[in-house]
């Protein structure tokens, strides 16, 4: 309300100095360093970064005033690491300044949807005023739209997604995810979401090697270690698995580790006779991945044993 | 004649980002928002409308601009004010208050002046306003 003396704009702008005061450094270099692969993701985002920099020092110069439109898609397969990127993107675009808070609210149709006439727009509502101030994380987002219903609730959630990404940018950056080939069906029947995002993000699968690694990280966060054949049964075990449904890259590796860690304990429990060692207790062996079912075919066969025994 | 109620009633109107800033102020305290709407512009009137339920788990303020822009889409000729209130045991109570709009004309209060027994008079005061049926008070 009281008017404060109009700052002089800086006439020059060091990027680097404003590249280390913002923090950015330590979120790009914690995303190269906790997720492996990935690489076409990480270049994305250190693009975005830089752009964001270069507007932020515009606007400070008072040669750029409008916000630029921040709201992304995120395509990939389940598993690929979007959710988790979109936690780092958040914390990223806090530290710039974008959003005020930097919290992620992740939903889905159903958070966003109603049950009945009236229901849907306060729904909607509710979860957008949750998000303002920090990324609002849309996953599978094109179950919003059902065209095969056209009274469908969902497009009144869509029509209130519009108009808030378009008249509060300032207040929250929208991110879309889902696997590719439906978003981009969405997207080809909702140009409206289409204008509004500038950042589209494609997550690759991850290759045998990158999840092999993401296996080692992952169980080195719990303080546990393959020993020298079981993390050959691991890289196996990637190689079958991926050929098996219901794959879903990351999220796969991290179930087999917990089934593998729960073998372990039985493994220890039943054949342990005398005291054991930190070691012990945290080596995983070929004796705690080969007996998974993906090494007998997987699912499938599983299912089939079911049936004849029925 | 400008009502004046609650905080900052004599400031010039709160601007979004001062309305922002104050709702902040609120959610950072841990007191849940709301806001509310009338068009009985009595002092003593202490039942404005819902907007809404209070907000308690927005993290941003925004939220609050946002829902105070929509009350000002359907009741933008009235007054809204918005109100944080404190759940803590011993507060239980509204911390804050403040108008965040107001009708166009405001034709302010007048004196009525009841005569008693004994040459007693009793004062009250009437807003204009309230002479209309209610939803034709304002413009
Ligand atoms: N590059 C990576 N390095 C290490 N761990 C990873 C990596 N990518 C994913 N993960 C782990 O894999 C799991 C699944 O990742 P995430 O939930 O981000 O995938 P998603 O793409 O959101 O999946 P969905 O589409 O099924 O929601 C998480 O536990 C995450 O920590
Ligand atoms: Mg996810």
């Amino acid at each position: 309300m009281t008017a404060e003396p109009k700052e002089m704009s800086p006439q020059t702008v060091d990027l680097a100095a404003a590249y280390e005061a913002s923090g950015v450094k330590e979120v790009l270099r914690e995303l190269d360093e906790t997720l492996i692969g990935l690489a076409p993701v990480k270049k994305r985002i250190k693009e975005t970064a830089a752009l964001l920099l270069v507007d932020r020092a515009r606007r400070e110069m008072g040669l750029a005033t409008e916000t630029p439109t921040l709201h992304m898609s995120f395509t990939g397969n389940p598993g690929t690491g979007k959710t988790t990127v979109a936690l780092k993107i958040a914390d990223l675009l806090h530290r710039l300044g974008y959003v005020r808070k930097g919290h992620l609210v992740t939903v889905t149709r159903d958070d966003l949807v109603g049950q009945y006439i009236g229901h849907t727009a306060p729904k909607t509502k509710e979860v957008l005023k949750k998000a303002m101030g920090g990324v609002l994380f849309i996953d599978e987002a094109y179950y919003l739209y059902r065209p095969e219903n056209e009274r469908d609730y969902g497009q009144e959630a869509i029509e209130i997604l519009l108009q808030v990404m378009e008249n509060n940018r300032d207040d929250l950056v929208v991110v879309l995810a889902g696997y590719a080939d439906r978003m981009d069906r969405f997207f080809d029947s909702n140009p409206g979401f289409r204008s509004r995002i500038a950042h589209h993000i494609e997550f690759p699968d991850y290759s045998d090697d990158e999840l092999a690694r993401i296996s080692e990280t992952m169980l080195a966060e719990q303080n546990y270690v393959f020993d020298g054949a079981g993390k050959r049964a691991m890289e196996e075990y990637i190689g079958k698995r991926r050929a098996q449904p219901h794959f879903a890259n990351a999220r796969s590796i991290r179930n087999a580790l917990d089934r593998a860690r729960l073998r372990q304990a039985n493994r220890l429990f039943e054949t342990s006779t005398g005291p054991l060692d930190a070691k012990a207790l945290s080596t995983i062996t070929e004796a705690d991945i080969r007996p998974s079912r993906v090494f007998q075919g997987g699912l499938d066969v599983d299912r089939a044993h079911e049936e004849t025994r029925a | 004649m400008r009502l004046r109620q609650g905080q900052f009633s004599f400031l010039p109107d709160l601007t979004d980002d001062d309305i922002r800033t104050q709702a902040q102020y609120a959610i950072d305290n841990g007191w849940a928002v709301s806001v509310e709407y009338t068009d009985d512009p009595h002092p003593r009137n202490s039942y404005w409308e819902m907007w809404g339920h209070p907000m308690f788990d927005n993290p941003d303020a925004a939220a609050v601009v946002y829902e105070v822009n929509e009350c000002r889409k359907e009741h933008g000729g009235k007054y809204i004010r918005v109100l944080a209130f404190d759940a803590t045991a011993g507060w239980e109570s509204i911390r804050m208050s403040f108008i965040v709009n107001r009708p166009a004309e405001e034709p302010g209060f007048r004196v009525v002046r009841q005569e008693g027994e004994g040459r007693s008079i009793r004062y009250t005061v009437e807003s204009y306003a309230m002479r209309e049926p209610e939803g034709a008070r304002y413009a």
